[in-house]
């Protein structure tokens, strides 16, 4: 019972993170101007790095490198004792500091409504726009084939 | 002898100075904002960052700029940034089967689960070139049709359902990745590293050995399985949170190439295949890396190696273009002692040849 609830609060932090990344740090710098954020201090000064991206043989074998990239990463401590961690692509380390108060945030039970509901979700509803909007534009790219009937059979 | 090579401080500082005044050039011109770069040169700025062998849209668009536009030289510049920079390890392996498709062909199946979407391409255009943009053209909105909820399975995944492909080889999940970032290079190489270099060599270097093997210099009979690109979930294994945290989303382009088929007294005969994976929208780049994969391979398909596209060592020793442009340029730098050594030892050598003949016109001719 204990890992299924430790999972299911996993799966809510890893949720909240990915709708975070992919979300600009302005757009969630103005959702968090919206709560009021709790006290809190640095565990990890936010910093620059890179991660090894690697692939998979054929799409699904063993794993190669194929090549880095650039990613921010931060972990802050609420004064109740949250630590929370965040990471993203490129060298904003504001942003990588903003997830990770954030998922801080998710793990305190009187300020995970508030996070989910003023922050998260609205910019899930834009990710997901946003997501829409390419599979619609790609949509329209779709071969119809079709077959001409020559002649009378 | 020992030549002295000083004095040069002053030249240089003014050289670069100009250069940079070469570099902005026009000043009545607006000056290129990076967000233009990365915007309106988007292929480029791809091109990049493979070659670059780092995902960064901002730093490469960067990187351009300075160079003024010379790849090579924004690809070296990148190369020295990344250098600065921890690496704090390595990502889950993306999963290239749940791509958010922008564009995905096949020229072995007309019709494959999901469809052939053809995405933003220069395919079918006709090449012409369009005066229109050279006016501050507006273009239209893209036209839109409903998505479609279907998955798009990777084409290998359909004929491998039936074994008609080889499968991907295998690793344990703990079984250390080669990285030639870390460690030289020692041949023969494993695949691993191979795709690894292959990802970051120069794409006309590529592009020229795969055409090689097209026109029979280790000829392996290539399909076009499939190529898609879009958007792919990167996840990184967070020690410090204890799972794996998403980082967001980058573009890849992916090319299966199925390839002629081999059997033995054993196995029955299937298709064989090269790999490509590649950083941004980079189609040309990540089919020629799979056609030269696939030559690669001859050794451990048994095929005989007669052509460049089939020797690793030649390959993987000459794509890199940072390094060849290093010991290509590096001609240019002084070497004015050595030549001394050459000029001092040629004209010895003429004179002993001018003695021997008798012909002291040779030996003027040598002053």
């Amino acid at each position: 019972m204990d890992s299924m609830v430790r999972n299911s609060k996993e799966a809510q932090r890893k949720a909240a993170m990915a709708v975070l990344a992919h979300s600009g740090a302005t757009e969630i710098a103005g959702r968090l101007a919206d709560i009021t954020v709790p006290a809190h201090e640095n565990l990890r000064e936010p910093e620059n790095g890179l991660v090894m991206v690697r692939g998979r043989i054929g799409g699904d074998g063993a794993p190669f490198n194929l090549g880095e990239a650039t990613v921010s990463r931060a972990a802050v401590r609420l004064a109740t004792g949250e630590v929370g961690f965040g990471y993203t692509l490129g060298r904003d380390i504001q942003k990588a500091q903003m997830i990770a108060l954030c998922d801080a945030m998710v793990q305190s039970a009187e300020l995970v409504g508030e996070v989910e509901a003023k922050v998260i979700a609205p910019l899930r509803a834009v990710m997901i726009a946003e997501r829409s909007r390419k599979a619609e534009e790609t949509a329209a790219t779709r071969v119809d084939f079709y077959t001409m009937v020559r002649g009378e059979g | 002898m020992y030549v002295a090579v000083k004095g040069g401080e002053r030249a240089i500082e003014n050289a670069h100075r100009l250069l940079a005044h070469e570099r902005r050039g026009d000043r009545d011109v607006p000056d290129l904002s990076l967000a233009q770069i990365a915007e309106q040169l988007s292929l480029g700025v791809d091109r990049v960052m493979t070659e670059g062998s780092l995902y960064d849209r901002e730093l490469a668009a960067l990187a351009i700029k300075q160079a003024r536009g010379d790849m090579i030289e924004a690809i070296f510049l990148v190369r020295a940034f990344r250098a600065t920079l921890p690496r704090f390890g390595a990502t889950e392996p993306v999963n290239t089967g749940e791509m958010q498709v922008r564009r995905r062909i096949s020229s072995t199946f007309k019709d494959i689960p999901g469809g052939q979407i053809l995405g933003p391409t220069f395919d079918y255009t006709h090449r012409l070139l369009d005066p229109q943009l050279a006016e501050g053209f507006v273009p239209e909105q893209p036209a839109t049709s409903e998505a479609s909820q279907a998955a798009t399975p990777r084409v290998t995944d359909i004929l491998g359902r039936d074994g008609l492909i080889e499968t991907s080889p295998q690793a344990e999940a703990d079984a250390p990745v080669g990285d030639l970032t870390r460690e030289p290079l020692n041949f023969p190489a494993d695949r691993d590293l191979r795709l690894q270099n292959l990802a970051r060599a120069d794409e006309g270097f590529l592009l020229a050995l795969g055409y090689s093997t097209q026109r029979g210099y280790g000829r392996n009979h290539p399909f076009a399985g499939e190529i898609r690109f879009g958007e792919v979930e990167v996840e990184f294994f967070a020690e410090d949170a204890g799972f794996a945290v998403p980082l967001g989303a980058i573009a890849l382009t992916e090319c299966q190439m199925v390839n002629q088929f081999k059997g033995s007294a054993t196995e029955a005969p299937c298709f064989t295949r090269g790999y490509g994976l590649a950083f941004g929208q980079s189609e040309r780049k990540t089919m020629s890396m799979a056609l030269v994969d696939r030559s690669l391979r001859a050794r451990e398909l048994d095929e005989e190696v007669t052509a460049p596209a089939q020797d690793e060592e030649f390959v993987m020793s000459h794509s890199d273009n940072v390094q060849a442009t290093g010991f290509v340029e590096h001609l240019k730098l002084p070497h004015y002692v050595d030549f001394q050594s050459e000029l001092g030892l040629l004209r010895k050598l003429r004179q002993e040849f001018a003695e021997a003949n008798e012909a002291p016109e040779l030996q003027e001719a040598a002053e």
